[in-house]
């Protein structure tokens, strides 16, 4: 009985696994053949890029912040309070700046993504999207993926920007570090990989986030009460590939030597 | 009210019925849906599809459409077989065919004529002034017009399968396929819905499957045709024209088998127990 349970188990597993890449990879063929929804693409943008501005440069500044206020407790015991602003550019830029753009951007958008498009199946507007000859993959999803893509790694860039000038606010009024210290130490601090890395990893998040979204919500079951679950389900998967991905990229990366 | 369909013409042959389908079964992990269903509805025919609720009636309509594949048979619209078809090539059948689901399904976040120029723009019709005659024109044929800019959330359940009806008419469907038309709504709205049906098979001659829970509905659609004339309902013997029009046919599906398939007569006088718990 257990056996039988383990391998049902198993099987959806492996299935869902399947099917998630037959929708990955089908929407990525449909981007090399028309039609191509460009106006959806934008909306998208708009909604998923623009609309997360505010909590993403939020996010940042107070991590860049409290980062600052941490680090110098402890660069202060070895009399290195000058290298914080080399701490906080390396940590933000690296890998805090990525990752918790992407999970913000996860927790708004992936829950939106499989809420309205869960709503739209339950509803049979799916359905009927594609009885009136419209390809669900084209419409719904890969605008949803290129808006993704497109939009993360500029959020990315401004979450970045705006910790290191959060931890800059923190370092010049309690640490009364100079400007110029603080900014220098940062600029040198950076390389060339640092950066790459960091701008790296968002494009892998932003498909992650757009496609668990949408497999979610064209896999909703059960009515309204099966959005909410879709809802739910796509923000803890999305937040869980985050944080796996990002170790296997960074992994990767160690890997070919590439810093 | 003249609707000027002219059909987009198929590969089929006209002697063709416009829906065959054989031997279909489909099932879903270990639950059987339909097994060995076949029957064929002809060119402005009207199928009624009667069943209890899970009977599979509404799988049956999405296999049409080509929205699900069967496990088994065949499934010929126009004389093509749907199965082994692409969604792409699906794309170019279903622009034949026109549904209109339960609860209308309209698109939320569009207007009523945004949702009904909808098909026009996935055939990559540019000219605005068009689209906006062609919509006009179908709002007008289910006597919508006044409501071309609300948003389906400002529209009466009748309303909504009224503006479903016009979406699926707009790009002049030779097959039209009608999930519980009329569930859920007051017998005058019923009743306005059911002239639709009856005004788009006998004015433009489109087959039609209609799938309901309400008897009343069915054999209305099978004692009345729609009189141009009148611009209503007629009973189908004083219309003026020879011998009985009535295309319609019923079809009974019980535990996802077909269980009756014949006349209005033969339905009506069935002495088995089971029809007569749809009579009653």
């Amino acid at each position: 009985m257990l056996a039988v349970l383990f391998e049902n188990f198993l099987k959806r597993k492996v299935l869902a696994v399947q099917e998630f890449t037959h929708l990955l990879a089908g929407s990525f063929e449909r981007a090399f053949s028309p039609p191509h929804y460009v106006i959806d693409t934008l909306v998208q943008m708009d909604i998923i890029g623009f609309g997360s501005l505010p909590i993403v440069l939020l996010t940042g500044f107070f991590t860049g912040a409290v980062l600052a206020l941490q680090t110098y407790r402890t660069l202060s015991t070895f009399g290195e309070v000058g290298l914080l602003g080399e701490v906080v550019a390396l940590s933000i830029v690296r890998e805090l700046g990525p990752v918790l753009t992407a999970l913000m951007v996860a927790g708004r958008n992936s829950s939106g993504i499989a809420s309205e498009i869960g709503s739209m199946l339950v509803s049979e507007q799916v359905d009927a999207m594609r009885a009136l000859g419209t390809d669900p993959l084209r419409k719904l999803v890969l605008p949803r993926l290129f808006a993704t893509l497109l939009t993360l790694p500029l959020l990315t860039i401004l979450s970045d920007f705006f910790g290191m000038m959060g931890g800059y606010l923190v370092s010049s009024s309690t640490v009364r570090l100079s400007g110029e210290e603080y900014w220098v130490r940062a600029y040198q601090a950076l390389t060339i990989q640092d950066v790459t890395q960091g701008m790296l990893k968002p494009f892998f998040f932003g498909v992650t986030i757009a496609a668990v979204g949408c497999y979610f919500g064209l896999h909703t079951t059960g009515g309204t009460a099966g959005v909410g679950r879709s809802t739910t389900q796509s923000v803890v998967a999305a937040s869980v590939a985050i944080l796996v991905l990002d170790f296997f990229i960074t992994k990767f990366l160690i890997a070919i030597r590439f810093f | 009210m003249a609707l000027s369909l002219s059909p987009t013409p198929g590969p089929a042959r006209s002697h063709e019925p416009a829906i065959e389908v054989s031997h279909v079964g489909i099932s879903f992990e270990d639950k059987l849906v339909l097994l060995d269903v076949s029957f064929q509805v002809g060119r402005g025919e009207t199928l009624v599809l009667l069943g209890v609720t899970g009977s599979g009636k509404s799988v049956l309509l999405k296999l049409l459409l080509g929205l699900l594949k069967p496990d088994s048979g065949r499934i010929l619209i126009e004389g093509q077989d749907l199965v082994p078809l692409s969604e792409n090539e699906l794309s170019l059948v279903r622009r034949r065919m026109g549904i209109v689901f339960q609860e209308g399904a309209l698109f939320d976040s569009l207007s009523v004529y945004e949702n009904v120029a909808y098909r026009l723009r996935e055939e990559r019709e540019r000219d605005e002034e068009k689209i906006e005659c062609r919509v006009r024109e179908v709002l007008r044929f289910v006597e919508l017009e006044d409501a071309i800019d609300k948003m389906p959330a400002e529209l009466s359940g009748g309303m909504r399968r009224r503006v479903s009806v016009a979406r699926a008419i707009i790009s002049n469907p030779l097959i039209m396929f009608y999930d519980s038309p009329t569930a859920g709504l007051d017998p005058v709205t019923a009743h306005a819905i059911n002239v639709l049906i009856a005004k788009l098979r006998d004015t433009q001659g489109v087959s039609s499957i209609v799938v309901t829970h309400r008897l009343q509905d069915a054999f209305v659609l099978s004692n009345y045709v729609f009189s141009p004339e009148k611009q209503g309902l007629v009973a189908a013997r004083t219309d003026g024209r020879s011998g009985r029009i009535d295309p319609t046919r019923f079809l009974v599906l019980r535990d996802g088998k077909v269980y009756f398939h014949g006349t209005r007569e033969e339905f009506v006088l069935a002495q088995d127990t089971y029809l007569r718990k749809f009579l009653i």
